[in-house]
């Protein structure tokens, strides 16, 4: 019933999508963690014009569909004349840098929020300690509170990297040949529905596949710890 | 620039009324089927036998490791492939178009019930097992242990973790405006189209889904806190 010649022909589409896709998670990842350790130290701050930005940013991007925010971008912007003039527009009209830009921003705003909790988790005593010592907030930062945090946030950064690799599906709506655009181009031209099995087996083997990285960065970050 | 945003036949407001009236339907219908499909496989992991275990177990790996859009894609073709080959063996020939609606309540319950089998699961084992031996030895039927001690404080656990699912459930509600239903976000692409303002429809759909999101959070908070009664405050 199956019609397993659909892998032999479209075999070269899958595994380009599926380059665009893994392209597209690591890229919004990566930024996205380097955009969220300033934004959740901003959120933390107890000084308002900190946290207020940071909690009004965080809220917008958690509270609206990706899908939503992706439109906005990709669709939305070219309204305003003077987005199209500026040098931005190579860019922002360009649907792969824009889907880019999109699951970025809103995986930012997510990672940021489970560093905040990576954050609070740490021990006082801990930071107590670094304090007595007369560490810079810098330092405590860098030395007892970040890499601290980081550990305890990671199990929980893992599986919001598992909801952008799903959530990145949907750039397929502004036009990226991810893996899921050309699944529903391979399906409108066959309506075969195997099409849909064959993205589904790669999308779990890739949720497989980061799963166990993720805990394997997991136990060796931990080494040091007796339970690990 | 704002008037297309208005009531009547010159604006597209009381259409994106009604997108959002058919999101909240969505969302809604969608948590129900969720829940009952959450409990359901939460009991089949709790099983002593070996087959609903891993039925449950099963399902719940195969939709947590696929995008949400593939399920809402592969319930509104398949369904439709499905219904075809039912009616061509009762002779029925050609194209049999899905109520995209149902399809959606379909897709998006077997997400919800695949993550709320989990919120479900740690909250059943949540509640503390002495307290179950303590009303088993005070004489109470399985029932009785079960509607009086362990449903009410299972609400307790889970109610965190359903409310965040809510808040996912709620938007993913606009994946189903891909298979062309008149949700808010439908309604917004084409007010765009139209109107040649996208970025006008699109900040307003985020701005409504944003106050169903605050809107949640609220009953969320209200939630909590009547399941947590009686549970003395700490730190």
């Amino acid at each position: 019933m199956i019609d397993w010649s659909l892998i032999t022909q479209y075999g070269d589409r899958f595994w380009d999508g599926t380059l665009i896709t893994l392209q597209l998670v690591l890229a919004a990842s990566l930024i996205g963690i380097l955009l969220a350790l300033p934004l959740s130290l901003a959120r933390s701050s107890p000084r308002r014009r900190y946290w207020i930005p940071a909690y009004g940013y965080i809220y917008f991007f958690r509270g609206t569909p990706l899908l939503v925010q992706l439109f906005l971008l990709y669709y939305g912007l070219g309204q305003f004349e003077a987005v199209r003039a500026s040098i931005f527009w190579p860019l922002l009209s360009d649907a792969e840098w824009c889907g880019l830009l999109g699951l970025t921003l809103n995986t930012t705003a997510y990672t940021a929020e489970i560093l905040r909790g990576g954050i609070r988790a740490v021990p006082r005593g801990e930071v107590e300690a670094a304090r007595a010592y007369g560490m810079s907030w810098w330092l405590l930062q860098r030395r007892i509170i970040l890499p601290r945090a980081l550990r305890i946030a990671w199990p929980a950064y893992g599986n919001e990297v598992i909801l952008l690799l799903k959530g990145s599906a949907l750039v397929s709506t502004i036009a990226v040949w991810d893996l899921m655009g050309e699944t529903r181009s391979i399906f409108s031209r066959t309506y075969a529905l195997e099409v849909f099995l064959f993205a589904g087996v790669i999308y779990f083997l890739l949720t497989f596949l980061f799963t166990r990285l993720f805990y394997f960065v997991e136990r060796r970050i931990n080494r040091y710890l007796v339970s690990y | 620039m704002f008037e297309s945003l208005s009531f009547g036949d010159q604006g597209f407001g009381d259409e994106l009324l009604a997108g959002a009236l058919l999101t909240v339907e969505l969302a809604l219908v969608s948590l129900a089927v969720g829940l009952v499909l959450g409990l359901l496989t939460a009991s089949g992991k709790l099983s002593k036998r070996r087959l609903p275990r891993w039925l449950a177990q099963g399902y719940t790996e195969l939709v947590r490791g696929v995008p949400e859009m593939l399920v809402v894609l592969v319930v509104y073709f398949g369904a439709s492939a499905l219904l075809q080959t039912v009616a061509g063996w009762f002779g029925h020939e050609g194209y049999i178009e899905v109520n995209a609606f149902v399809a959606g309540v379909v897709a998006l319950g077997l997400v919800f019930g695949a993550y709320s089998s989990e919120v479900f699961r740690g909250a059943f084992l949540a509640v503390p097992k002495g307290q179950i031996e303590a009303a088993i030895a005070c004489g109470m039927s399985p029932w009785q242990v079960f509607h009086r001690i362990r449903m009410p404080q299972m609400w307790r656990f889970a109610i965190p973790g359903l409310g965040n699912l809510w808040m996912v459930l709620l938007k993913d509600t606009s994946l189903v405006s891909i298979v062309a239903l008149d949700e808010l976000l439908r309604w917004s692409k084409v007010a765009a189209e139209t109107t040649k303002q996208p970025f006008l429809f699109y900040i307003t759909a985020a701005l409504i889904y944003l106050a169903l999101t605050v809107v949640s959070d609220i009953l969320r908070h209200r939630f909590e806190t009547r399941a947590n009664r009686g549970v003395p405050a700490h730190d």
